[in-house]
Parts: C-alpha cells; sequence; structure tokens
C-alpha cells in the first residue's frame, strides 16, 4: 500500500496526468461531473457525479460504422479509432462494481469492441465512501464503501491519501507516482474504514435486502399483483435508465448527415413504449409491463445469467432523480423481505 | 479494417435474385460481392439485413445450409426496412451480418422422428430452410408432413417449389389449406388448427410450427388434445432485435433473449417464460 | 399552517370517498425519505386518513394524471390541486383532456415548494429526517447534526415568482387562499434577452449539452399529451434518441419542444423540476409567455376555460412578430 498526503494531491493528478489522460469528479452549479483534470482543478466535494462514469465506456451516443452509397453500391467505412489511455479518479465503489456489470453484458462473447477497447485503456482510481448519503444502499448488494473496487483503490484517512492497487493496470498506474507516493502499511487506513462501516450501518436503507429476489424468482414476482400500485404513476421516462450505472440497453440507428450515412448506437430504455414495439405488433403494452420488466431484468433475470450477480449497485441515482420518486428501493421494499426477518 | 472483430460491423450483400411469392412477399436472393455465400448458418437462424440509411432488421434465413451458393430471405412487407427492400432491384448491395440464434435441432432431437411441419401465411420462411435441410438428408428422419396453410391460394408462399419439389418427394406428404373458397382451388378449404385436427397426426411425432400468434396458438391447443406433449413441440419466435447478441436488451424475455437464446424454442421451454410475447 | 391543511385534506377526501362521491383521490404520500414525496392514487378512504401527504414537497403537479385516469377509473375522480396546477388542470379542459363532470377538485393554498436539490445543497451531507416548522425546515443529518433551513432559501424557483397563488379551479377550496409571491417571473428571460446571440448561444449550449433524452420533461409535461409524440414517430424525421456526430439534435427536440407548447405552456415548471440534468427548460417557455404578453397583450394560459388563445386565434389587429411585432 502507498500513501500520499493530501496537501499533495494536486502533485498527484500532475503526475497522473502525464501518462493518461485524467478525469476527476468537478463541482458545477447543477452536479457534479467527472471533468477533464487541468491544474488547480479541485476534486468536487459531493458524494457522487450527477451521471455515473458508464459514459466514459458506454457513451451516450457513439458512432459504430458509416457507409457511403453510390447508386447499387454500398461501402462501408470503419469509424473506430485507437482510444487514449485514460484514468478516472474518484470513481465510488457503486459505480467501480457497475463496470464489472456492463462487462458481463459487453465482454461475453461476442464481445463489443467499442466498449472492450475503451475498458483496455482505461484506470479507475476509486475513492472510499467517507460521507455516504440517504440514498445509498450498495451493501445491500455485498459493496463494501470502505474499499472500493476498480484498479487501485483509494481512501482519504487523517492526512493521507491511501492507495492500493487491486490489478496488474493498477500497478502500473502506481509505479508512475512513485514521486509522490510512499509505502505504508495497510492498517494506517483501518481507522477510517470502521467509521465508515459504522456510518453505514445507520444509513436509512441500511436494512434493504435482496432476500426475495435473484435466481429462480420469475414465476413468483412477474405475476404478484403490486408490479400495478407500484408503477401507477410512473410517467414512462428515462431518467432511472439513463442515470443509471449499469443499464445498458441500447438503441441501433442510422443518420443521414450529407455525405453519407452514420450508424450509432445510443441509449434506450425499457421503459419506452416504442422498445419493445413491432410492424407485427407490441408485447408489453402497458406502463405497468415496462416497469416490472426493468426491475425484473435488474433483480432476477440478470442474476439468473450472472452466477446470482444482481444488475443494481444501489448507487441511488435513480433514488434521487426519478420525477415521480419511482425507484428500486420501492420495489425491493415491496415485493421483497428485510434482511433478518 | 479494424483488427479487432466487431459483430455489429455487417459485411456487404447483394442481390442476385428477387422472386415474387405472393402479392406482399417477395424472396431475395444474397451473396458477398464476389459471388459467395455470406456465412454458413443452421435450419432456423437468422441474419440482419440492413439498408444503409434506412435501418437494419432480423430476418430468418430461409434457404436451407444445404445449399452452397448463395442465402434466402422470404420477406413480408410490413415495415421501413422491408419497405425499401421491396423496391430494390437485382444487383443492389444492402448488407449481411449472422448468423444468429439456436437453430432447430436438426442433428439431436430430429434425428430419426417423424416430423410434422405445420405453417401460416409468411410463417413457411422459417421453417423452409429445415424442411428442405430435412428432404436432403432424407434418410435420416422418419415421414414428413407439412401442412401449410394461408388467407388464400395467391398467398402461398414458395407455392412453386411445394407443388415441384415437396410434392414429389418420397415419404413427404404436403397438406395445402386456405382459409376461404376460391375459384380454381381444389384443395382442402379451412384454417390450419383446425385441418390439423382432422388430419388426425399420432402424438409419437415432432411438431414445428410456426405462423401469427392466433394460428399458434389454436394449433398448440390442438395438438395438446390430440396427445402431443410440449417437450415434442418446437416453434419460433418474433421480436424487435437490434444488436442480435445479446445484448441491447430489446428481445429480453425473463432471463432469455429471443435473439441468441431464440428464436427455436420447445414449447415447455416457452411455459418457463414470463407471458409477454 | 400546512398541517392543519393536510389534516383537513385527508379528512375531507375521506368523507368524500365514504360518500361516494367520489371513487380515488390524485394525492401524494411519503416515500423513503421526508422530503420524498411522490404523487399517488388512493383508493380507500383508509389509506388517505394514513398516507396523504400535502406539504413544501408535495410538489408534483397531478393534473396530467387526470387524462388517464380519468379514462378508466369508476365515478368521479377526486383530485388535490395547487394554484399553480390548476391552471394546468383548466387548460388540459380548454384541451378536452378529460371530462370535468368525472372530477372533484379540492384546492390548496400553497406558499411554495422546495427544490430537493437546493435543499441537499444547502445541507451539504445526507438527511436523516426533516421537520416541517413555520418558515423553516429543521433537518438532522446522518451525521446527527441538526440544521435549521429557512424554507426562502430552498424554494423552487419556480415557486419565488409563481404567476399566482389564487387557485383558478376547484369544487372546493381547503383553507384561505395564500397571497401572491412578489418576485418578478421575466426577470431571467430579460438577463437571456439582453445578452448577445453569441452569449444567449453559448448559455444554452452549455445547458442543452447535459440533456440525457430521457423525455422526462416532456412526459411529466401537462402540454405535451399528444397520444403519439413526433419524436415517437419513426416515419416523422425526428425520431432519434441521442444525436449523432452533430449535438444539434438535442436543442432541436428542446426548442420543437417549446414551440408545441407555445401559448398552451402554463409555466408549472415541472420540466426544470423533473429534469435529472437540472436544465432550465422552463426559461424557453416562459420567454414564449413574455413574448406572447408583449405582442398579444396579457394572457395567461389556463387562467379560464376555453379561453381562445392568442396564437390560436386571428384579428386584423395582430402584430407581427417576425417585423418586430409591428402592426
Amino acid at each position: 500500500m502507498k500513501r500520499c498526503p493530501l496537501s499533495r494531491l494536486e502533485d498527484l493528478f500532475a503526475a497522473l496526468a502525464e501518462s493518461y489522460k485524467l478525469y476527476i469528479p468537478t463541482d458545477g452549479e447543477k452536479g457534479s461531473s467527472f471533468t477533464l483534470w487541468s491544474e488547480g482543478a479541485e476534486i468536487s466535494r459531493r458524494l457522487n457525479t450527477a451521471r455515473p462514469p458508464k459514459d466514459f465506456f458506454f457513451p451516450q451516443s457513439e458512432d459504430l460504422m458509416g457507409f457511403k452509397t453510390h447508386g447499387q453500391t454500398v461501402e462501408l467505412v470503419d469509424l473506430r479509432t485507437e482510444k487514449e489511455d485514460f484514468a478516472l479518479f474518484g470513481v465510488r465503489a457503486c459505480d467501480a462494481e457497475s463496470l464489472n456489470i456492463l462487462d458481463r453484458v459487453f465482454l461475453s462473447e461476442p464481445g463489443d469492441s467499442y466498449y472492450a477497447s475503451r475498458r483496455e485503456k482505461g484506470v479507475i482510481f476509486t475513492l472510499a465512501c467517507n460521507k455516504p448519503a440517504e440514498t445509498c444502499f450498495c451493501t445491500a448488494f455485498g459493496i463494501d464503501p470502505s474499499r472500493p473496487g476498480g484498479d487501485v483503490s483509494c481512501i482519504e484517512c487523517g492526512e493521507y491519501l491511501y492507495l492500493e492497487p487491486l490489478t496488474q493496470k493498477g500497478e502500473a498506474a502506481l509505479e508512475r507516482l512513485s514521486a509522490v507516493t510512499e509505502d505504508c502499511d495497510s492498517a494506517e487506513a483501518e481507522p477510517q474504514r470502521e467509521k465508515i462501516a459504522k456510518t453505514v450501518s445507520r444509513l436509512p436503507l441500511a436494512d434493504l435486502s435482496t432476500e426475495g429476489f435473484g435466481e429462480g424468482k420469475t414465476d413468483e414476482l412477474f405475476s404478484d399483483e403490486r408490479w400495478a400500485e407500484l408503477s401507477r404513476c410512473c410517467i414512462g421516462c428515462g431518467s432511472c435508465t439513463f442515470v443509471c450505472p449499469t443499464c445498458q440497453c441500447y438503441d441501433i440507428k442510422d443518420f443521414k448527415n450529407g455525405s453519407g450515412v452514420v450508424r450509432y448506437r445510443c441509449w434506450d430504455s425499457c421503459m419506452y413504449s416504442d422498445f419493445t414495439k413491432m410492424s407485427a405488433g407490441q408485447p408489453r403494452t402497458d406502463q405497468t409491463s415496462r416497469f416490472r420488466q426493468r426491475f425484473m431484468h435488474k433483480l432476477v433475470y440478470f442474476p439468473e445469467n450472472n452466477d446470482g450477480v444482481f444488475g443494481c449497485v444501489g448507487c441511488g441515482r435513480c433514488v434521487a432523480k426519478c420525477p415521480v420518486s419511482m425507484n428500486i428501493v420501492k420495489v425491493m421494499r415491496t415485493l421483497g423481505g428485510k434482511k433478518d426477518e | 479494417m479494424n483488427e479487432r472483430n466487431e459483430p455489429l460491423i455487417p459485411k456487404i450483400g447483394v442481390i442476385t435474385d428477387v422472386r415474387i411469392d405472393t402479392p406482399d412477399v417477395k424472396t431475395f436472393r444474397v451473396v458477398t460481392p464476389d459471388g459467395k455465400k455470406a456465412f454458413e448458418h443452421k435450419p432456423g437462424q437468422c441474419a440482419m439485413l440492413s439498408v444503409p440509411g434506412v435501418g437494419e432488421a432480423m430476418f430468418s434465413i430461409t434457404s436451407s445450409p444445404t445449399n452452397t451458393e448463395y442465402m434466402e430471405f422470404s420477406i413480408k412487407k410490413c415495415g421501413c426496412v422491408t419497405d425499401w427492400l421491396h423496391r430494390a432491384e437485382v444487383g443492389q448491395q444492402i448488407t449481411i451480418r449472422g448468423p444468429y440464434g439456436r437453430p432447430f435441432p436438426v442433428d439431436s432431437e430430429f434425428v430419426g422422428k417423424d416430423l410434422l411441419f405445420i405453417a401460416g401465411g409468411i410463417g413457411l420462411a422459417p421453417l423452409r430452410s429445415v424442411i428442405n435441410y430435412c428432404r436432403a438428408y432424407r434418410d435420416r428422419y422418419g415421414r414428413i408432413d407439412i401442412v401449410y396453410g394461408a388467407r388464400s391460394a395467391d398467398d402461398l408462399v414458395d407455392y412453386r417449389e411445394i407443388i415441384e419439389q415437396w410434392c414429389e418427394d418420397e415419404g413427404v406428404s404436403v397438406h395445402l389449406t386456405i382459409d376461404r373458397e376460391q375459384e380454381g382451388w381444389d384443395g382442402h378449404v379451412g384454417f390450419v388448427p383446425s385441418y390439423v385436427k382432422e388430419l388426425g397426426f399420432t402424438p409419437d411425432r415432432t411438431a414445428i410450427l410456426c405462423g401469427p400468434p392466433v394460428m399458434i396458438k389454436f394449433t398448440l391447443q390442438g395438438l395438446g388434445e390430440m396427445g402431443f406433449e410440449k417437450s415434442d413441440v418446437y416453434t419460433t419466435m418474433e421480436l424487435r432485435m437490434k444488436c442480435g447478441i445479446g445484448k441491447c436488451g430489446r428481445c429480453n424475455i425473463g432471463a432469455k433473449y429471443v435473439c441468441k437464446d431464440g428464436p427455436v424454442f420447445r414449447c415447455d421451454e416457452l411455459d418457463e417464460l414470463p407471458d409477454e410475447y | 399552517m400546512q398541517k392543519i391543511t393536510e389534516d383537513l385534506a385527508r379528512r375531507r377526501a375521506a368523507e368524500l370517498m365514504r360518500a361516494g362521491e367520489i371513487s380515488c383521490l390524485l394525492g401524494w404520500k411519503k416515500g423513503e425519505f421526508d422530503y420524498d414525496v411522490e404523487p399517488t392514487v388512493f383508493y380507500t378512504p383508509e389509506e388517505v386518513e394514513r398516507e396523504l401527504v400535502c406539504n413544501v414537497f408535495s410538489a408534483a403537479n397531478l393534473s396530467k394524471y387526470l387524462i388517464s385516469l380519468t379514462r378508466k377509473a369508476e365515478g368521479r375522480v377526486g383530485i388535490l390541486l395547487k394554484p399553480c396546477d390548476s391552471f394546468s388542470f383548466n387548460q388540459l379542459l380548454t384541451e378536452h383532456r378529460f371530462d370535468r363532470e368525472r372530477v372533484y377538485a379540492l384546492g390548496l393554498p400553497c406558499e411554495g415548494t422546495v427544490d430537493t436539490f437546493l435543499l441537499k445543497e444547502r445541507v451539504g451531507e445526507g438527511i436523516y429526517s426533516i421537520k416541517i416548522k413555520d418558515g423553516a425546515l429543521e433537518v438532522e443529518t446522518l451525521s446527527g447534526e441538526v440544521k435549521e433551513i429557512p424554507l426562502s432559501e430552498v424554494y423552487a424557483e419556480r415557486c419565488l415568482v409563481c404567476k399566482s397563488r389564487r387557485p383558478v379551479a376547484y369544487d372546493e377550496m381547503l383553507g384561505e387562499v395564500t397571497p401572491d409571491a412578489d418576485e418578478d417571473r421575466f426577470a431571467q428571460v430579460e438577463k437571456l434577452e439582453s445578452m448577445t446571440a453569441e452569449e444567449r448561444y453559448a448559455f444554452w449550449q452549455g445547458e442543452l449539452s447535459r440533456c440525457i433524452r430521457c423525455n422526462a420533461c416532456r412526459n411529466v409535461c401537462p402540454a405535451c399529451s399528444c397520444e403519439r409524440c413526433v419524436f415517437d414517430n419513426p416515419t416523422s424525421g425526428v425520431e432519434t434518441k441521442a444525436p449523432s456526430e452533430d449535438s444539434f439534435e438535442e436543442k432541436m427536440f428542446h426548442i420543437i419542444r417549446a414551440f408545441h407548447v407555445a401559448g398552451r405552456c402554463t409555466d408549472c415548471g415541472e420540466c426544470s423540476r423533473v429534469c435529472p440534468e437540472r436544465i432550465p427548460l422552463h426559461l424557453l417557455n416562459r420567454k414564449f409567455i413574455k413574448d406572447i404578453n408583449s405582442f398579444y397583450g396579457d394572457y395567461t394560459a389556463g387562467a379560464e376555460v376555453g379561453s381562445r388563445a392568442p396564437l390560436v386565434s386571428y384579428t386584423k389587429d395582430d402584430p407581427e412578430p417576425g417585423q418586430g411585432g409591428q402592426k
């Protein structure tokens, strides 16, 4: 384990920026976001960014390929470019875990080369959550906010930032920071970890549990009548989907730009009525069935296909952002069980 | 081109033949620009065809894998991409990627069985590939019965192939029907589900059905009454798809993705899926 | 004051339900946290008495739900209307989106609703509980600290410049009408107008570049009640869900939407309230309102039912907006 005095954080960023395009969460008037680091940039004092770091790997919209057409012929243009090495600093435990979930989708055969190339080039410095929010419930999914994952796991304790490499990529990144870091005993950060554990145990959503969800629950949960009540006021927008670090549904569309055609993909949402609409019909005709699909996917279908891993990391963004306060917490409370019950 | 293989990037295909099947169905023959088959497939699998600038859509491959020269797609006019294709002429280039999905178990469960194919309308398209495959390897399978119905005689897809080839094969019985009486038609008249019951097949066969939802529903009911086990009945599903590789989320039903876990399902497998297809 | 209204609303709505006057009630109930108040439909008087919440966090405008609810509910639908929501209510009636006879409206007094983003920013850490007091919120934080936050500091912008606190539609009023806000509703629009074209472009570019096209603004908007939106129609040519290489797509979505609701927008501010990226979308609509007022005389959409809006009526005296408003 290494440590760097918090007073030298700027130097650490500068050292990182020499090898990587470095992004850190910074504060704006409307929330915080990962922005390209420049000298003097201050790291956000908010718990988390408004949008998850998903954009860096699976952007809202990206060009897949181009076509040029002349008469009857079609020419394919590969628009893929070599990606630069980049580093994200300050990714929270939940968001770091969300990338493992996205990996299960995009890196499983046949792998998605657009996502894969960004994952290869990106190195993730996570940061433990010293001040979790009331909307946090990562622990329900077995995530420890005091020991975030990623390539290098960081925690602020006392006057220092402690950095622990978790992957080879992380070790390589840390080697480049030797001028600003020094070796230390891994026990030094323990007091802060204990403090976080204590805070987390008192969070209002600490009792949330995945009891009642997971593999083999399709029949029982799908036919539950309470979906209608849960989704009654859902306005069918995609805010929950688009602020979600694990939602990965997409649409593929063609755009004619005057000189040819660009085929791009963009985020899509199972909450939208046109998501499953075909000329032959519409299998999900009402908002209740679309609402149910989103949560069944995260809490039952995804674990069924992924060794019991849930498709939610408890970041709480949907809890904070839903225009009408519908969210996965309410679904879990209503249809599932509580801890120790 | 980038060295990394990307499943979403298609190949260029050329339409080398367009056959008018019915007033709203045309069959397109597709090869690569150098005249080869775009890729190998198994009966029941699908391919993504696209018209750049218009869109991409999933179609079942209607030609048999035993055809080494080209692929065929029987396509009903019913949306942006299909409208455009119906206006396309021979020589038109499109894009093609695939094959996608789980095929019919022609080399495992079907082997040694008497096969009963039941199709309605454009539903024959995905079955044509299997039927021709089974005809090509005739000795691997028992008796083959094909029950095929459409609204009218004009709506029967692949009519010439059925009459000139399938009907001539030994051990293959073709039973055609149309919904309503029509001048010049001396064959059976009536809906597919009731015709199947009339023909009275024994439940030791493996049934393979494809057609409009109503036909599927009542045929399944009828087969059940005739003593067929759901595990001996196969069907193929259609849902909206975009990626074809189980990632875009559109065709997700329960823990399955129709594009990769289907489109072929055994009916007892379907029973385990939530009812939203 | 708020407590009194809530008690009254609970009692009165439950009474109406027991008497069979209404079959259900569109209202709000508490969610996971004290500030997390969600719109809901109550079907039993017991639920109403136990769960109905009418306070500074009852921010969601319920009027639009009447379109679907009056179609499927039996009998009359009860609804709680804040003054600003009553304008949407009238506008929907003007557009024949629901049958007035099928609705029983309970008017609520309102002094403003809290912008929970501002509240969280002001508190600066996790919120454990909130007590609503006169003019202030007593917030207990996750670290155990108790902070008193004046309501005036966390009221939503739309409430600080509220066009009117006199409800324009109700069958009965619960409590007393509260005095109007005195801040100028168009001050922010004027600020934008005073910018140079380049500055204004940069402002909107900055704001709209954060749009994630979640459609929350459209789906929540009472003026956006088309059965099928042009942006959901694959043959419209504008059915893009995100920008391709040209980020103009996003701006087009918002500009087209602003044009579609021009003259019908009541300035309820829901679009900005629900935006997960906090884009001040209501300023686009408010600019239209200001222009309509200056070109055709003061007009407030939803102030009356059935009024002929300036943009759908023609008189020989109408000015030409394209020529600087000259007649």
